[in-house]
């Protein structure tokens, strides 16, 4: 076991639906449950607001897992939002594995609006499973690939300044 | 940017304070860039709180407001208002939630004040993109639907009724009344329910307010508040109503000569013909057909005594269709009442097998003197009972069943005693596990009951057996560990009564799709705020009352009856109602017109404009989900409070490093 590790607190960004998954974790904090500090929590009206810029957009400033609450089938108060944040899901989840970020990253979740423990159970999960993880950042990544399209950058540059002067 | 951002950190008493450091998430977000100012505070929701907002505004010249404290859902109406009354846009607001998704979860307080820390700086990040907005007014219809004519829907009908406001009281059963209309004696005054409800259905029926549908079902719902429109099926009951003056005389003649078929207002406990009136105080008193068991309904082959009874008033009609209705109601109420625990499901009690185990409701009517023998408790053998059993909890406090203490089984389980003891003079004996009475006089009918002579034997029962194996209808043995004495006791009775619980309606989930309100997780419709908006829902313009919000007695029942219809008097009074600005629109000179967005809404809101070949958003029709903004590919839509900038901020906002 490496040493980062330990030290590791994976940082989650949750879009939650207004109706059911939000009202879920403000009826966990009224029922005092309690679960890990690891998650941040934007509040949209609809899972089927989701788009999938805002997960990409919270891997690449640093989230190491975006989680996405809606209502259960059936239930959205929208009437079919979630099945819309559904296949949006599903397509992004292929496209998260061609980059390289782990299938448990990324979770969708139906939370109704009573299940104040689901939340718990599913946030603590969420950052058990990323811990082992361990960090994804992305941030850094791009600095890395950034730091090496520039070497590439100038070896070519290089090399066509060269590419003249043998012509000659 | 050149925002002025004031930024208030609630400690809500000890509530947030006790597991965040206010004062050092205060300092922090002072730093942040845009704020002008920031400052934590003991209980912002509170008058000097709101007014410290407000003079903030005027003396710091603030154009962007952050309250972090509670959530949203509960105080983000408050902070609004503040924030207008400052002298700014109320939607240049922005609430961080502090206390149920921080404070109240985490137990860690470096992490949670962490956390704090990073939810401020999202909003700070988003304010900026605010823009100022205005809420749209609608109007609201003033009349009202009562869904289920208990007694809850009975209350309420007759409150809103009288306050000179027009209701449509929509029933499933043949007659209103509910569960209420079964009873015999209501704890702990002993009041003869029929004595007290029967007048109120009556006034129903004549109250020149109240449209009053029975044998109806609610089957679409559309709109929203102030502006619903419901239709509404009028099953066919084969009766004219407007022509049925409830005399009996086609009962009398119906080809069956004796009563066949079970009593559904009896449990089944005594028998009915195919045509039949519930009960005799049934509102309205207007016969019913059943098609199940009418000979001409099924064969087309019968007599038709009946109609030559009823005569010239040609009340009967066999040809009758359902029938639908449309109503245009601004507010509904949902009291949709309960069921009663199936017994069967804990077979040990010998519910169903044993042919001397009954349901509490079933004694009820027994009990009662319109009920199937007149009143009279007997066996099943007509003889009467000298020793009862009465077990509570069947249903409820039960971890394979229900976990939830149903209310009122210890009560009336003591009435019933009461009633039994009176009826039959029979020992009686009350097995319970916590004697539950926590209502007006409810401990002094307890002492009243034990008082005389019913024996109290604290102990859940675990079994109940024949004595002899063979003899189905002969007497019981009753097991329980009496817990006060540490002993086994077996107890033999000639009758066992099951104090069965109460349950969400077995369509509980349907209705509450139909209305887009939620359920918890026993089925119980939920209200907004257990507190705050014990009868509201999260869909507005509509309420709860009784039973179908969770097991209650008749007096609260009433009363939540009451609540609702005043919420729903304020509403229409009120005229009209603010809707949240969060529809969406579309920015023309982005739109491709390539109709994405339009198969995207469920309400049909976005039309395309074939002139311009652009999409067009019907904001009256918008309930502001986002669903279509998030998926037009060159992002023309926008939404309201959630536009796209603004949440990119939120998430820029959340994970930039400390």
């Amino acid at each position: 076991m490496s040493e980062p590790t330990n030290t590791f607190e994976p940082r989650i960004v949750a879009f939650f639906c207004n109706w059911c998954t939000y009202t879920a974790a403000d009826l966990a904090g009224v029922s005092r449950m309690k679960y890990a500090p690891n998650i941040r929590v934007v509040r949209l009206m609809c899972s089927g607001r989701l788009d999938p810029q805002f997960v990409m957009a919270a891997f690449a400033k640093g989230a190491d897992g975006v989680l996405i609450g809606g209502c259960h089938p059936g239930d959205c108060h929208y009437v079919e939002g979630n099945y819309k944040a559904l296949r949006r899901v599903t397509l992004l989840k292929r496209m998260l594995a061609d980059l390289g970020i782990e299938e448990d990253r990324f979770r969708l979740e139906w939370i109704s609006a009573s299940e104040g423990d689901k939340v718990k159970h599913v946030v603590n999960e969420m950052v058990e499973k990323i811990r082992a993880l361990g960090p994804l950042d992305m941030p850094g990544k791009h600095t890395h690939w950034d730091k090496e399209m520039e070497e590439l950058e100038a070896h070519v540059n290089h090399s066509q300044k060269e590419i003249p002067a043998h012509a000659h | 940017m050149s925002n002025r951002i004031g930024v208030y950190v609630c400690h809500c008493g000890t509530n947030i304070a006790s597991m965040v450091d206010c004062k050092a998430v205060a300092e922090y977000a002072a730093t942040l860039p845009g704020v002008a100012l920031s400052r934590d505070y003991k209980y912002m929701c509170s008058d000097p709180g709101q007014t410290l907002i407000q003079q903030d505004i005027k003396e710091h010249k603030l154009d962007r407001i952050i309250v972090s404290a509670c959530s949203p859902l509960l105080h983000e109406h408050t902070f609004r208002n503040a924030t207008r009354q400052g002298g700014i846009n109320e939607f240049f607001f922005q609430m961080v939630n502090i206390r149920e998704h921080d404070a109240w979860v985490h137990t860690d307080r470096a992490k949670a004040t962490e956390k704090a820390k990073d939810l401020i700086r999202a909003a700070v990040h988003r304010v900026p993109f605010h823009k100022p907005l205005e809420k749209k007014t609608v109007p609201i219809k003033p009349d009202v639907l009562i869904v289920g004519g208990g007694i809850a829907g009975i209350h309420a009908a007759l409150t809103l009724a009288n306050a000179g406001k027009k209701v449509y009281l929509v029933e499933r059963d043949a007659t209103i009344g509910g569960h209420m209309a079964k009873f015999d004696k209501t704890f702990p005054t002993l009041d003869c329910a029929a004595c007290i409800l029967t007048p109120k259905m009556s006034t129903v029926k004549t109250h020149p307010n109240i449209t009053m549908w029975t044998y109806s079902d609610v089957t679409k719902v559309e709109g929203f508040v102030g502006n619903y429109k419901v239709t509404v099926r009028r099953n066919p009951r084969y009766i004219i109503e407007e022509l049925c003056v409830g005399c009996s005389e086609c009962v009398e003649a119906c080809v069956f000569k004796e009563p066949k078929f079970p009593d559904e207002f009896n449990l089944g406990l005594g028998k009915r013909k195919p045509v039949f009136l519930p009960f005799p105080q049934a509102t309205p008193l207007v016969a019913v057909i059943d098609p199940e068991t009418c000979i001409q309904l099924k064969t087309g082959k019968c007599k038709k005594t009946c109609v030559e009874a009823c005569g010239d008033r040609k009340a009967i009609d066999f040809s009758q269709k359902a029938e639908e209705k449309e109503i245009e109601v601004g507010t509904i109420i949902l009291s949709t009442g309960f069921k009663i625990f199936d017994a069967k499901r804990i077979p040990y009690y010998g519910y169903g097998t044993y042919s001397n185990v009954f349901t509490a409701l079933d004694i009820e009517r027994l009990v009662n003197a319109s009920g199937p023998t007149g009143g009279e408790l007997v066996l099943r053998n007509g003889q009467k009972p000298k020793s009862v059993a009465i077990v509570h909890c069947v249903g409820s406090r039960d971890e394979n069943t229900n976990k939830y203490c149903s209310r009122v089984c210890c009560m009336y389980s003591l009435k019933l005693a009461h009633l039994v003891k009176e009826r039959t003079g029979a020992e009686v004996y009350n097995f319970y596990i916590d004697m539950r009475t926590p209502g007006k006089g409810f401990e002094e009918f307890y002492s009243k009951v034990s008082g005389e002579g019913v024996h109290m034997i604290r102990g859940k029962v675990a079994d109940v057996f024949l004595e002899n194996p063979a003899d189905k209808s002969g007497r019981m043995i009753v097991q329980a560990e009496d817990t006060l004495l540490n002993i086994m006791r077996k107890v033999p009775v000639d009758m066992v009564v099951l104090g069965v619980g109460l349950e969400a309606q077995a369509d509980a989930n349907d209705v509450r799709r139909q209305f887009n309100i939620s359920c918890s997780t026993e089925g119980w419709f939920l209200e907004r705020h257990p507190k705050l908006a014990p009868v509201n829902t999260f869909t507005d313009g509509i309420f709860l009352a009784g039973c179908c919000q969770g097991p209650k007695d008749i007096p609260d029942t009433v009363a939540q009856a009451g609540a609702a219809a005043a919420e729903a008097l304020a509403l229409i009074d009120a005229g009209s109602v603010e809707l949240e600005p969060n529809t969406a629109f579309v920015v023309e000179q982005e739109c491709s017109g390539c109709k994405t967005c339009i198969p995207m809404c469920p309400y049909t809101a976005i039309s395309r404009n074939e002139d311009k070949k652009i999409a067009v958003i019907n904001e009256a029709l918008c309930k502001g989900c986002g669903t279509c903004v998030a998926a037009c590919p060159s992002g023309a839509i926008k939404q309201n409070l959630f536009e796209d900038d603004e949440i990119f901020e939120e998430i820029n906002g959340v994970l930039a490093h400390v």
